[in-house]
């Protein structure tokens, strides 16, 4: 059988980013599959050289615009730890709330893109107009419906208000309800069932020995999960990591689906223990030494490594995002699958490539 | 006559093609929620397609980079004439915060003409519709 070469990207309707995927195709049946990245190549590590350590918050905020405020907080965590920064308990509780209200807008997203990628055009528009409800209430509380530029070193720069609470309370209430009456369709549609389950499985051992990260490697058995380390707030909550064991496409989708809800729930618990004081501590001097800080972003683990000399500019900034971890899973998943399949393996493990190539 | 009716059709049902050219995907996603229900562009006929040989409307976001300012020019060739490019964001515009970052060329008018300037970081989805609908204006010309 002769082979075919077919580049799948950089500019592809499934794809909202560039990235592009040189396929060898014997048949319809993928046997090998190489990736090209850097098309979303800025160099934002590089900026740590010209903005000081209170100006780069907004740059690492704009390496990707879905969970910019989870990078902001890993960032200003790493430096706390630096500088030995107490946070206040309010602002703890805060950076959880903003933190998993990205996490569901981040998952509604997926989940209609996911449904995007085999052609389920009306389940991609319901979980996007779920997702607007989100949006909302990150713009009632902080002015801007996706970077929302809350953390700063110390603590927040915004509060929610005690009326907000109530709103934001009767919101999620709505979200939770039209979350639900998607279940039967993502769990138990035949048209989901037949594109995602048996696709692109990975075993536990498979995914663990890949090092994967987040929802890819949690739906192969694994729980593993930063949020259990307690960053943040979320060693006062009750967490408990969301697992599937079937690794295939279909087990991801649900460890995601299960999850937006369990952030519904940790928002709950969050406002309802949210303690009464202060929302920032002064940041007084400049961070020295060096210190990693990992966070759970909606797709994984993030890891910042920051060197500081005790000058106004980082020495050294290195940020590893998740998905950077979790490419090796797509090209371990592709050979043996069809090219009908390729954009809903490539979806299943969320890719981000602004994260990625920064 | 047939002209008319041709310029007719292009501003009723304009079709859209959407670029990301390195921007944080801040942009991207408020393009494509202007497609869903909630600002839903598709009541003024317009469709977000995958092939640049059907677009009308060029959607760029995000800086250009030194790797991608060939693709773009890539795509902007392939749109057929006549044709609107809206640049959207603030880095879309000029570079943004990464207009010093080392692999950033710069604004989308470095590379192709553009006819809309949408500004937001990112730009909401009223302000990127707003921007075609003026880009609209410039296609009845």
């Amino acid at each position: 059988m002769s082979k075919t070469i077919i580049p799948f990207g950089p500019q592809h309707p499934v794809l909202p980013e560039p990235v592009h995927l040189k396929l060898t195709l014997e048949d319809e049946v993928i046997t090998e599959a190489i990736p090209a990245f850097g098309f979303v190549h800025r160099g934002l590590e590089k900026l740590a050289e010209i903005r000081d350590f209170h100006q780069m918050i907004y740059v690492v905020e704009r390496i990707c615009g879905i969970c910019s405020m989870i990078h902001a907080m890993c960032y200003c965590q790493g430096i706390e730890e630096l500088m030995g920064i107490e946070v206040p308990p309010r602002a703890r509780f805060l950076r959880v709330i903003w933190s998993e209200l990205h996490r569901i807008h981040s998952h509604l997203l997926w989940l209609g893109l996911f449904a995007d990628s085999f052609g389920f055009e009306s389940l991609f528009m319901q979980c996007w107009k779920i997702r607007e409800k989100i949006l909302d209430i990150d713009e009632a509380t902080t002015g801007n419906r996706i970077i929302i530029s809350v953390c700063v070193i110390g603590g927040m720069r915004k509060d929610i208000s005690p009326e907000h609470v109530n709103w934001i309370l009767s919101e999620l209430k709505d979200v939770e309800r039209e979350i639900k009456r998607l279940e039967t369709t993502i769990m138990t549609d035949y048209t989901v069932m037949k594109r995602t389950v048996g696709k692109g499985v990975l075993t536990g051992k498979q995914a663990y020995e890949l090092g994967l990260v987040g929802p890819t490697l949690r739906a192969s058995g694994i729980a593993q999960d930063m949020r259990m380390l307690g960053y943040a707030a979320f060693n006062e909550i009750n967490f408990e990591p969301v697992v599937e064991t079937d690794g295939d496409c279909y087990a991801r989708c649900k460890v995601r689906f299960r999850e937006t809800l369990q952030s519904i729930d940790l928002i709950r618990q969050a406002i309802a223990k949210l303690p009464e004081g202060e929302l920032a501590v002064k940041a007084k001097g400049r961070p020295e030494g060096e210190v990693i800080s990992r966070v759970e972003q909606p797709r994984g683990e993030v890891f910042y490594y920051i060197k500081a000399n005790g000058k106004k500019n980082l020495e050294r900034l290195r940020v590893r995002t998740p998905t950077f971890a979790n490419v090796p899973a797509l090209l371990a998943m592709l050979p043996g699958m069809w090219l009908s399949d390729v954009p809903v393996i490539v979806l299943s493990i969320d890719p981000c490539i602004s994260c990625t190539e920064r | 006559m047939f002209n008319k009716i041709l310029t007719r059709a292009r501003t009723m049902s304009p079709w859209v093609l959407h670029f990301d050219c390195g921007s944080c995907n801040g942009c991207d996603i408020e393009v494509l929620a202007c497609l869903t229900p909630v600002y839903d562009v598709e009541r003024f006929g317009m469709i977000n397609v995958g092939n640049p040989m059907h677009a009308d409307v060029f959607l760029v976001t995000g800086t250009v980079n030194h790797r991608n300012k060939k693709v773009l020019r890539n795509l902007y060739d392939q749109i057929p004439d006549p044709k609107v490019v809206v640049a959207i964001g603030a880095c879309g515009l000029t570079g943004g915060i990464f207009r010093e970052a080392y692999n950033v060329v710069g604004g989308v008018d470095k590379i192709i003409p553009v006819d809309v300037y949408v500004p937001g970081c990112p730009a909401k989805p009223e302000a990127i519709i707003d921007g075609v609908v003026l880009g609209l204006e410039k296609l009845k010309k």
